[in-house]
């Protein structure tokens, strides 16, 4: 009851800003219809829309980080959560309804994200679905990382970090554009230890029906969940003691 | 009968003590207003009260709970309009209500009439649905104040109220305030001595963190010797400083 009244307060801020969906849905969404543009006309296969799709949503979810950390912190530097800190919530309370109400928004995400690639050509299948629920660990990971951030930063220097910083790494270190592979020695040593390609990799494993690859991106998916979360509930308390 | 009692309430900063020994007692349903200029320590104190900020030292007693070890029932007796503006931006004026009965756990018949009759209370009616961040200031306060009643609260915290607003709308909301006089018991936290003045049964004078003086607007006038309160009050805290 308290949790929902709090979750759904999250939910509206975040769904209300015209630039949050302006970015979050509409950026992956031109980025898909452009790289399948640049396909079209080139006569080798960079941006085949199977390995594009997942990639693309898998780098949504940057912006998830984005909304909750941007929200977090702003909530942070103005009176409100002080206002809700003196109410009967609970810590719990706060970091459940800071972080599940972002997750319907991360899947809805992923899945404009591939009701677009099947206009550009993705085939319908049932994987289609399993990418969707495949997605969540990815999710939950961005949706962390977006609480650790909120706790951690300002709201100017979550918009540097979370929206230049985060971005560009899940893009440059996840093999959306480009085969890591081909780039090799430290870089893809480096995107290797993150967990971005990881996400992207598992997606992908799903989408193509190839299950057993999806080892073991999922578990450095999961224990990147672990410790992020960890750290973020650490950082939201402290902060809240602080007050 | 004593709502709140306070004794020997500091806090400390790295190296500043913000509030330093407070003793005070208020009763119930009165009006009491901290007075004091900008750094007194009057928002640090709220923040103890609130339990916001745990003390350095002593404590303080809600309607019998301590700030310190019963921090958690303390909370469901109070509420707070803390001094920046403290609504969320996106939400209407409606929701905004509605979070705070939200987040008080209240059913839906209790929420639905709390909101009808603080709408009604502070003239909230023709702008329920506009987003609150598009409120002008002094409606923000409004609202603020709107949003701590909704729990019912025993005891209401209002930091400095009406920091800058205009003479008018201060004004008004100074109506509001008075309106609650005696139903419930309020801190009121303000710089503004006429406000202290006209809207407070009892005034506590605080200066660098220490209380310097208690009593009602004539009682401080008596005591400095001055006809105006506003003499009585820089009189003394100018002595206060040797
Ligand atoms: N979080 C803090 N850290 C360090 N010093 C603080 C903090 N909060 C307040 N202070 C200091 O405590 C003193 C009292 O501040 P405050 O309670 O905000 O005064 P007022 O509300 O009366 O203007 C000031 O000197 C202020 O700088
Ligand atoms: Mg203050």
């Amino acid at each position: 009851m308290k949790l929902k009244a709090f979750s759904s307060r999250t939910a509206k801020e975040i769904l209300r800003d015209p630039l949050n969906l302006g970015f979050g849905l509409g950026f992956p969404v031109v980025l898909i219809l452009l790289l399948s543009a640049i396909q079209a006309n080139i006569p080798v296969e960079l941006f085949v829309i199977e390995n594009l799709a997942p990639g693309i949503a898998v780098f949504g979810l940057s912006f998830m980080t984005l909304f909750s950390a941007a929200l977090i912190a702003k909530d942070r530097g103005s009176a409100i959560l002080q206002r809700l800190y003196t109410t009967p919530l609970t810590p719990k309370d706060f970091i459940l309804g800071y972080t599940l109400p972002i997750l319907p928004i991360a899947v809805a995400q992923c899945i404009v994200c591939y009701i677009f690639a099947l206009i550009l050509g993705l085939d319908i299948t049932v994987r289609l679905l399993w990418s969707i629920i495949a997605i969540i660990p990815s999710a939950l990971f961005f949706i962390a990382l977006g609480l650790l951030c909120g706790s951690v930063f300002n709201d100017k220097q979550v918009g540097g970090i979370c929206g230049a910083l985060l971005t560009n790494l899940t893009a440059w270190l996840s093999g959306i554009w480009f085969d890591l592979e081909l780039v090799g020695g430290a870089f893809k040593k480096i995107a290797d230890l993150l967990p971005f390609i990881h996400a992207v990799e598992l997606e992908r494993a799903v989408l193509s029906g190839n299950y057993e690859d999806m080892f073991p991106h999922l578990y450095w998916v999961l224990g990147y969940i672990a410790v992020t979360f960890g750290l973020a509930v650490f950082a939201f308390l402290r902060q809240m003691k602080r007050q | 009968m004593e709502t709140i009692k306070i004794s020997g309430l500091t806090k400390k900063y790295k190296d500043t003590t913000a509030v330093d020994g407070l003793d005070l007692a208020i009763n119930e349903g009165e009006l009491f207003a901290l007075l004091g200029v900008n750094g007194a320590g009057k928002t640090t104190t709220i923040k103890m009260l609130s339990c916001l900020a745990k003390p350095t030292s002593g404590d303080a007693f809600l309607c019998g709970k301590s700030i310190v070890k019963e921090s958690g029932e303390v909370k469901s007796l109070i509420a707070v309009s803390p001094q920046e503006t403290a609504v969320a931006p996106n939400l209407t004026v409606r929701e905004n209500l509605e979070l705070m009965a939200g987040v008080h756990g209240f059913a839906k018949e209790k929420t639905e009439r709390k909101i009808a009759e603080l709408t009604e209370q502070f003239g909230l009616g023709e702008i329920t649905s506009k987003k609150a961040g598009k409120l002008s200031g002094g409606w923000q306060r409004r609202l603020s104040i709107a949003m701590a009643l909704i729990s019912e609260p025993k005891i209401l915290f209002l930091d400095e109220p009406t920091l800058g607003l205009d003479v008018v709308v201060r004004s008004e909301l100074w109506d509001n305030i008075r309106a609650l006089k005696g139903k419930i018991t309020i801190i009121l936290t303000t710089h503004y001595m006429e406000e202290a003045e006209s809207l407070s049964d009892r005034i506590a004078v605080m200066k660098d963190g220490k209380l310097i003086i208690t009593g009602t607007a004539e009682e401080i006038k008596a005591f400095a010797g001055e006809e105006k309160f506003e003499d009585a009050f820089v009189k003394i805290v100018k002595e206060a400083v040797k």
